[in-house]
């Protein structure tokens, strides 16, 4: 009997041997991205300034367009939406309140987030996967330079500053998309829809808007960077570590998200 | 004979599988020293210990007097410093030009002007032969200038021992040749301790000043290149005539291996 008992638990232990040395990777790598980024910075290794605003014009400005038009879509589409309903209940103007307030609630930092995951989150693993595969990163570390201060620092913090940027212009956009829709096909005053968005919108919707778009461009560099790091052969890995990265951004996004919106329920 | 390097009982692993199996060897200073072995036999796994990449499962790597084993991130920085490496791909960083790649040792561990770094790094992109190239991006070099601006670039700090990996691998005989020469020369020039994995006899021939054979995790050889070409190890004899290994199977055997039994 104690053999039996004792082989359930080689069974259990060499089935969870995978998850349990990814999730030490995963830590490992979280550890070192904060000493970098936010610890070594005061002990005399500055932030590669260069390097930060080369990531932010990639990561941020080059998106630009491509979140203008698709939240002003989002914006069109969500007063339609709004309308159907409140068009019944003789509360159009109220159009506005939800167009506002879901745009900086929910839907700008979630766009943004998707998108950004799908432009940077993926372009970052196939990076550093691609260089770990060409043997830069073992260079990096053989000439004494940290490869997590060197490539990973200034794309967290191109991160953090352009997420909630962009999720900013991406709400305005979306607004103005619902505007639009609204003071033509649904007839109202545009004075009128003016006001209702500003009396809607409390600061407080704003701001926990943009604290979780910070929070998602943490997330989305550590899962890019993560899945770059974990390359160990060449090519074709690099290819399913960036299909994955996608994958596993736009989920915890989702996940993250999920808290954030439950802390601020109760605590705001 | 001075030596910079000590390895005493080094044992490594990958996962489960044991790859060096408690080697033992020392190298010269200011000399040329050739790792020698057939593929896939531990030699870059060794390399990359000797440098610090990977930590032995157990054993000394002795680098001036220090343990490397033991060392911390910083202390090893420090001994980095002094050392200069070429690898098998060259490594250049894809997303700098020639100049920035060379640059970049010089820029973060210095606190030289621009303009004093600018003049080093041409410094020792004339020394490789790369002059006027400062500007292409590694994506636009050959393999062998590539090879080049990589040792620029291991020579950028002035280290005092250089390290390569397969330095003539992928490089057509010619221009093999002229990277032997250099190698020559940094070793005669600079007294640079240079340290060369390889299996090119003809490169090996041409610089070797104390070879260590490699086979199978093993150490099977230390000495000079007479002492190697007189030797009567049956496994060195094979490796320098070139002679395939003897048939591993009969016939019998070879159909119970692709049948799966
Ligand atoms: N990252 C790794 N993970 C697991 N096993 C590895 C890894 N790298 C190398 N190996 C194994 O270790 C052994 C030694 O590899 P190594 O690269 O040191 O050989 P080598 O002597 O440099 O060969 P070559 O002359 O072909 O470059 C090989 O059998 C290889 O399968
Ligand atoms: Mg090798």
């Amino acid at each position: 009997m104690p053999s039996e008992y004792r082989n359930f638990i080689e069974v259990i232990g060499s089935k969870t041997k995978p998850v349990r040395i990814s999730i030490h990777n995963i830590s490992h790598i979280i550890n070192e991205i904060f000493y970098w980024a936010f610890i070594s910075p005061f002990k005399g290794f500055p932030i590669r300034v260069k390097a930060c605003i080369n990531e932010m014009v990639k990561a941020g400005y080059n998106s630009v367009p491509i979140i203008s038009v698709i939240s002003f879509f989002i914006g069109v589409i969500l007063a339609f939406q709004a309308a159907y309903q409140l068009k019944k209940v003789g509360a159009l103007i109220y159009v506005a309140n939800l167009v506002g307030v879901s745009l900086t609630r929910e839907l700008g930092p979630i766009i943004t987030a998707i998108i950004v995951s799908g432009r940077s989150g993926s372009a970052y693993a196939a990076e550093i996967g691609s260089m770990k595969a060409a043997e830069e990163i073992d260079a990096l570390i053989s000439m004494g330079i940290n490869p997590v201060r060197f490539i990973v620092v200034p794309k967290l913090v191109a991160l953090m500053i352009m997420v909630p940027a962009l999720t900013v212009f991406s709400d305005l956009i979306g607004i103005f998309g619902g505007f639009v829709l609204s003071t033509t096909i649904l007839e109202i005053h545009p004075l009128n829809y003016f006001n209702q968005t500003v009396n809607a919108l409390l600061v407080k919707d704003v701001l926990t808007g943009l604290m979780k778009a910070w929070a998602f461009g943490v997330v989305i560099t550590i899962v890019g960077v993560y899945q770059g790091f974990m390359v160990k052969g060449g090519a074709e890995e690099v290819g399913l570590r960036t299909t994955s990265a996608v994958v596993a951004s736009i989920f915890l996004v989702i996940v993250s998200d999920l808290f954030f919106t439950a802390l601020f329920y109760y605590f705001t | 004979m001075e030596k910079v390097i000590e390895v005493e009982n080094l044992i490594t692993h990958y996962g489960d599988r044991e790859i060096l199996k408690n080697i033992s060897f020392s190298i010269p200073k200011s000399s040329i020293t050739v790792i020698l072995g057939g593929s896939g036999c531990g030699k870059s796994t060794l390399l990359k210990h000797l440098i610090g990449l990977l930590k032995p499962t157990s054993g000394k790597i002795i680098i001036n007097g220090n343990d490397i084993t033991k060392l911390n991130e910083d202390q090893m920085n420090e001994i980095r410093k002094k050392m200069g490496i070429l690898f098998q791909g060259a490594a250049l960083l894809n997303s700098m030009t020639i100049l920035e790649n060379v640059a970049l040792p010089l820029h973060e561990h210095t606190k030289l002007k621009e303009s004093t770094i600018e003049i080093m790094v041409r410094m020792k992109l004339d020394l490789v032969g790369l002059s006027g190239f400062d500007s292409f991006y590694p994506s636009q070099l050959s393999g062998g200038m590539k090879k080049r601006a990589g040792l620029a670039r291991a020579l950028a700090l002035d280290p005092e021992m250089l390290f390569f990996d397969e330095p003539s691998a992928g490089l057509d005989p010619v221009t093999a040749a002229g990277l032997d020469e250099l190698i020559i020369k940094l070793n005669k020039v600079f007294r640079m301790t240079i340290i060369v994995v390889t299996h090119e006899l003809p490169s090996v021939f041409k610089i070797a000043d104390y070879i260590i054979m490699l086979d199978k995790g093993y150490v099977i050889f230390t000495g000079t290149l007479n002492e190697l070409k007189n030797s009567d190890n049956p496994r060195i004899r094979m490796f320098l005539e070139r002679q395939p290994e003897e048939e591993k199977y009969s016939p019998d055997d070879y159909f119970r291996v692709i049948a799966g039994e």
